[in-house]
């Protein structure tokens, strides 16, 4: 049991604090979730990825480095240490690129990663659908085959940053006859810019217009962006879903940062005679170092080959509720001031709400832990 | 980096758990409240000669030790099964001694340790829990039991010339008695502080292993029961309010584990890292204490009842959660470099 890094780690920890010294923006930039903060924030995803930053995990001919989940959660830890923007790329680099790497043809992953690690392509994900949403297997909208490809017709909602982005992934229905819902689903990539696909901006709760629907009327998408077999697109998309709950979404060294500047916060504003707030800024503190440690143990047993599984249910629920309460700590400890609605804590606020319901809501998680990992017994669904 | 126990570290887990399992630890626990203590003792002398307590005693002094990290894998252990008796005050005075003679006072540990690390008579430990302790010197934990009763007052350690009377613990296998004043005064001096220190690490890590093994065994026995017991034509354990309180129960269980296993190993590399160990503390003790509120309720009546060993476990939660450092005195622990 060894918690020390080795010492190409830390070289490679020095590199980046060095580099990320010398770059990160002195001002933090507009909210990505803005037309003008998602513009700034891909000309920062430009400048980290022309010296080999964006997807430091990924292999080099796509522009990563090729290093391994160690070497990643010690970029992440100096990555937000450094008070670095967000990532306008996520969506893509956390769950298209891991689909691509495993069930992808090797055209797929020359012609799409290299532009989606500069953030010149920024990916969607069209997964939801207003009558959809936990229920996922449900979904309605289609995909019908045509000379070449396939016609996607169809709502789909919820889709994060889409009015701002230029490509998304999808599953649709191609076999309506299949006799279970979660057969006959392909999974496709499109162009949000394609004739027949309507973008409809929706404010956030704090009003930011990132968030959009997709209205599909029978778009066009070539046989060369079907992800894998056709008809066997829950399975690829399930396959990579334990990547958005688990660690590569939330990385402990975004939370060990935040953390940091709660304290700070809690110094400059906190009430020494106010216990109870002390002990939420300490849980904090805490929260942060276990889901730190826990990552660890999870990395090494991804690094003996073992799979994520359903431990990244496990990792979704913690992680969403920690950010939660730490938000909700901070706020407290601006007191009046925490109405205020423009500042990093208001805005780490309103984004910490939605953790609990994105990247499958936590009570669909609960039932994953308690049937897969506790082996109980399936209930009503 | 590896972050996971090591093949040796498992199987030694693995042979205290069979060991264990064999000893019908309940049993003992039962006789250990009733007044009862052969059955105890003899669980104690294999727990020694399983090597438990000579991993917290140097090599110097007939131990194998320290081996923080090993004696978080057997307490989990010891949790697990409940064990009864003076466990973690063993090891805290094994360590304080230890201390003491490598800070320059040999005396204690020559003419205590190696018995100790055999098993061959134990100890009980009363010292403050934290520094900022609002008890000075709290009750000794079955110092009717102990061979030697040991306290810790300001800079001097004393070994105790008996105990005042015995009074009744929330878990009637922890019998709590204050020291009698006097007795032999072992040592003096800030190497007693400093050592007392160490001993309450120890003693930190070893409750919150325990605590963390006491809520593995709750939430086991509970999700057992849940798949049988059925209510409405169904198991109770297919109902999602209890599904979910059983799966928050695994997740504070399993966020308490890294941290027990972080600060054993911060512990193992020489650092005296009070934060990590009450950030372990307070985490695994809340986890254990959780564990038990959720087991209580998934039994239902039938878990309220002192005749289903289920008691055994759930009682012993709280008196853990708040042994050797309260969660309040953890929080502050965990704060207090930031200050
Ligand atoms: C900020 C944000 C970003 C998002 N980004 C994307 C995106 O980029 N792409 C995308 O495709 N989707 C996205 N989503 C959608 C998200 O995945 C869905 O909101 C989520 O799956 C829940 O679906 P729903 O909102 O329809 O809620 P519903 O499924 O209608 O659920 C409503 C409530 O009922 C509960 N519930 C439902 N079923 C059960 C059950 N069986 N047992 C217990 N409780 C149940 C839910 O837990 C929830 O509390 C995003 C959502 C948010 C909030």
């Amino acid at each position: 049991m060894d918690l020390s890094y080795t010492r190409t780690e830390e070289a490679f920890r020095a590199e980046a604090r060095e580099w990320l010294r010398e770059h990160v923006p002195a001002e933090p930039l507009p909210s990505l979730e803005t037309a003008a903060g998602f513009a700034a924030h891909r000309a920062w995803e430009a400048e980290l990825a022309a010296a080999r930053w964006s997807v430091v995990s990924w292999p080099e001919e796509y522009g990563g480095r090729g290093v391994d989940l160690a070497h990643w959660l010690v970029f992440e830890e100096e990555y937000w240490a450094a008070g670095a923007p967000g990532r306008v790329s996520q969506n893509g680099v956390q769950l298209l690129a891991p689909t691509l790497f495993d069930h992808g043809t090797a055209e797929q992953r020359a012609r799409v990663l290299p532009s989606m690690a500069t953030g010149e392509t920024v990916w969607a994900q069209a997964w939801s659908e207003p009558e959809a949403g936990s229920d996922l297997a449900s979904l309605t909208s289609r995909a019908v085959r045509t000379d070449g490809g396939w016609l996607l017709s169809g709502q789909k909602t919820w889709s994060s940053r889409a009015a701002f982005a230029d490509r998304a992934f999808g599953i649709f229905r191609s076999d309506p006859d299949a006799d279970r819902p979660h057969r006959g689903l392909t999974y496709l990539m499109f162009d949000l810019r394609a004739p027949g696909v309507t973008v409809r901006p929706i404010g956030r709760l704090d009003g930011k217009p990132a968030f959009a629907e997709l209205f599909l009327d029978e778009v066009f998408v070539p046989d060369a962006d079907v992800i894998g077999e056709p008809g066997q697109g829950w399975r690829i998309a399930m396959s990579t879903t334990g990547n958005e709950r688990g660690l590569m979404l939330r990385s402990p060294g975004r939370f060990l940062a935040a953390a940091d500047r709660l304290v700070g916060l809690w110094r400059a504003e906190g009430d020494p005679a106010d216990s109870a707030l002390r002990d939420r800024v300490a849980d904090a503190v805490i929260g942060a170092r276990a889901y730190q440690l826990f990552t660890a143990g999870a990395a090494a047993r991804l690094a003996t080959g073992a799979a994520a599984g359903a431990d990244s249910s496990l990792n979704k629920v913690f992680w969403s509720e920690y950010d939660l309460a730490l938000h909700e700590t901070a706020l407290d400890l601006l007191g009046p001031d925490g109405e205020l609605a423009d500042g990093a804590w208001a805005e780490g606020y309103v984004f910490s709400l939605a953790g609990p319901l994105y990247a499958g809501t936590n009570e669909i998680q609960r039932d994953i832990i308690a049937e897969r990992l506790l082996g109980l017994p399936k209930g009503r669904r | 980096m590896g972050f996971l126990p090591t093949d040796e570290q498992r199987a030694f887990a693995r042979s205290l758990d069979a060991m264990l399992t064999a000893s019908d630890t309940p049993a003992a626990i039962r006789a250990w409240a009733g007044g009862e203590p052969g059955p105890g003792r003899a669980l104690w002398g294999r727990l020694a000669e399983a090597g438990v307590f000579a991993l917290a005693v140097p090599e110097a002094y007939e131990g194998m030790g320290p081996l923080p990290v090993e004696l978080a894998h057997a307490f989990v252990e010891l949790g697990r099964h409940a064990v009864p008796g003076p466990v973690v005050e063993t090891v805290a005075t094994a360590v304080l001694l230890g201390e003491l003679a490598r800070l320059g006072e040999p005396g204690p540990a020559k003419r205590l340790l190696p018995g100790l690390a055999a098993g061959e008579w134990t100890a009980t430990l009363a010292a403050p829990a934290t520094r900022a302790a609002r008890h000075p010197v709290p009750y000794a934990l079955d110092a009717d039991r102990a061979d030697a009763v040991l306290v810790v007052r300001g800079e001097e350690l004393w070994r105790a010339p008996g105990h005042g009377p015995v009074r009744v613990s929330a878990d009637p296998a922890r019998r709590l008695a204050r020291p009698a004043p006097g007795g032999e005064l072992l040592a003096e001096g800030p190497a007693v502080a400093a050592a007392a220190a160490a001993a309450r690490r120890w003693a930190m890590l070893a409750t919150a292993a325990q605590s963390l093994g006491v809520g593995l065994a709750l939430l086991d026995r509970s999700v057992a029961y849940a798949r049988q017991r059925t209510q409405f034509g169904a198991p109770i354990g297919s109902f999602q309010a209890v599904k979910h309180r059983l799966a928050d129960t695994l997740l504070a269980l399993e966020f308490a584990r890294p941290l027990l296993f972080g600060a054993a190993v911060a512990l193992a590399d020489g650092r005296a890292p009070d934060g990590d160990l009450a950030a372990a503390k307070v985490t695994a003790g809340e986890a254990g204490y959780g564990a038990a509120r959720t087991a209580l309720q998934v039994h239902g009546a039938v878990g309220y009842t002192e005749e289903l060993d289920l008691s055994l476990w759930l009682r012993k939660a709280r008196p853990l959660r708040d042994a050797w450092g309260a969660p309040a005195a953890c929080r502050a622990a965990v704060l207090a470099p930031y200050a």
